[in-house]
């Protein structure tokens, strides 16, 4: 199988034999990386940040480095042309003159296709507004396949602002192609999941209450609610402490349960859940850099599986 | 109520009743091309009333437009008193520029991109922005 030259916009650009083979090469990282230490050697990595990131924008520099690659790029608009109007088509243009492979973070929904249809090399969306964040989804997944040795046959709830948080569309989208996937959909009314993402599954069901679905779960994903996605700061304050995790709720938990959450958190799972071994979260980041290593290597036919 | 055939042009026929005038509000044809007849509410054995449009010395219509404001209509293209094609009218795969998407959050309320748009449900005629997802 070979990706060379892909762009990964969307969570369906990926089949799910593509994404079992990238999940295989991050494992082959993770247990000997000093291998791949100059896969990568000569190529340069652009990151695109239109809007704040910690972990996305550092886990793709470090895995680039990591690859033996180098990496350059903005972090914020106003440090680009952007501020002077350039358009995404213009800017997308400009970078693949001088890099091989660019990654790409926008507050605006579908502004990586419009960046991928004018892009020369590979573009990663790592974010576009509330609608999705397919390398986040690839963390995610390759967390619980670590874990569970398996995806499919589990229940998971995710917890939150289901409406604008792309890393549940996202996970929702591919992981709803594995067999025997249960979702339980967490959320105040306000924040339920846009209609494109819940055709997208077989079998799930809606609640408002965390207490009721937590004992059934085996993974539950947590959001943070986006004061950025609100244009209504009255509607944010209502709705942003809707859902918060502590240690007393985790009581009524399965023992193995996994809880993920994309980060950053505000106070949607209190710090005393934090030492529980139940809490995957901290674990999840080292990974997402694992697995975009795997998906920068083989969007450069550098790591075929 | 007659109305005279046409020897050469486009009919486009069977048009639910009320979307006439939509349709030829939508294609905003060019009348010094030749002549335009709206006929309304013109009895139907399939639909009870429906509406015709003839369109004289036409030769093309867009039928992905048609087809989105009406696809039960049919398009009869005329040359010399004869039908030489007809065009029964489904809802076009995708379409440019004629949908445009209302989400202040998509890209294309901010950059100068075509709207485009999907069809994502033929029994239920919803459409979904190619850009962010959002159903028309």
């Amino acid at each position: 199988m070979n990706l060379q030259g892909r762009h990964l916009i969307a969570p369906l650009d990926l089949s799910v034999a593509e994404m079992e083979g990238l999940f295989a090469l991050a494992e082959r990282i993770i247990s000997a990386p000093e291998d791949f230490s100059d896969v990568c050697k000569g190529k340069l990595l652009a990151t695109l940040f239109y809007e704040p990131s910690t972990r996305t924008r550092l886990s793709f520099e470090a895995a680039m480095l990591r690859l033996g690659g180098r990496a350059f790029g903005f972090s914020e608009p106003s440090s680009s042309s952007a501020a002077k109007g350039e358009s995404i088509a213009d800017t997308i243009r400009t970078i693949a003159c001088y890099a091989d492979i660019a990654v790409m973070r926008h507050p605006k929904e579908g502004a990586a296709l419009v960046a991928a249809q004018s892009s020369s090399v590979p573009l990663i969306n790592a974010g576009d507004g509330g609608h999705f964040h397919p390398t986040q989804t690839l963390t995610d997944l390759l967390t619980i396949r670590l874990e569970r040795g398996k995806l499919g046959d589990i229940t998971v709830g995710l917890c939150g602002d289901l409406k604008f948080g792309r890393t549940v569309h996202s996970l929702i989208c591919a992981f709803a192609r594995y067999s025997g996937v249960k979702f339980v959909l967490i959320s105040p009314d306000e924040l339920r999941v846009p209609e494109y993402v819940r055709a997208e599954m077989n079998d799930f069901a809606e609640v408002r209450d965390l207490n009721e679905a937590l004992p059934d779960l085996d993974v539950l994903y947590m959001t943070r609610v986006q004061r950025e996605r609100f244009f209504n700061e009255e509607d944010y304050i209502r709705l942003k402490d809707s859902y918060i995790l502590n240690a007393a709720k985790l009581r009524n938990a399965k023992p193995d349960l996994m809880v993920l959450h994309p980060l950053p958190r505000v106070n949607e799972i209190a710090t005393d859940v934090d030492d529980d071994p139940r809490a995957f979260y901290f674990r999840q980041m080292k990974n997402g850099m694992y697995v975009r290593m795997a998906l920068i290597m083989s969007l450069l036919g550098k790591g075929q599986f | 109520m007659e109305i005279t055939s046409i020897s050469n042009g486009i009919i486009i026929d069977h048009i639910q009743a009320g979307s006439g005038l939509k349709i030829l509000d939508y294609l905003n044809f060019d009348t010094e091309h030749g002549s335009v007849a709206l006929i309304m509410n013109v009895s139907s054995n399939k639909h009870g009333k429906k509406d015709i449009i003839k369109l004289e010395n036409y030769e093309n219509v867009d039928v992905n437009v048609l087809g989105l404001i009406d696809h039960h209509a049919t398009v009869i293209y005329i040359k010399n008193h004869e039908i030489v094609k007809k065009i029964k009218l489904t809802l076009p795969e995708k379409v440019t520029n004629v949908l445009r998407c209302k989400n202040p959050r998509c890209i294309t309320s901010s950059e100068s991109v075509p709207h485009v748009f999907n069809l994502a449900d033929a029994e239920a005629g919803k459409y979904q922005c190619e850009y962010c997802d959002n159903v028309a």
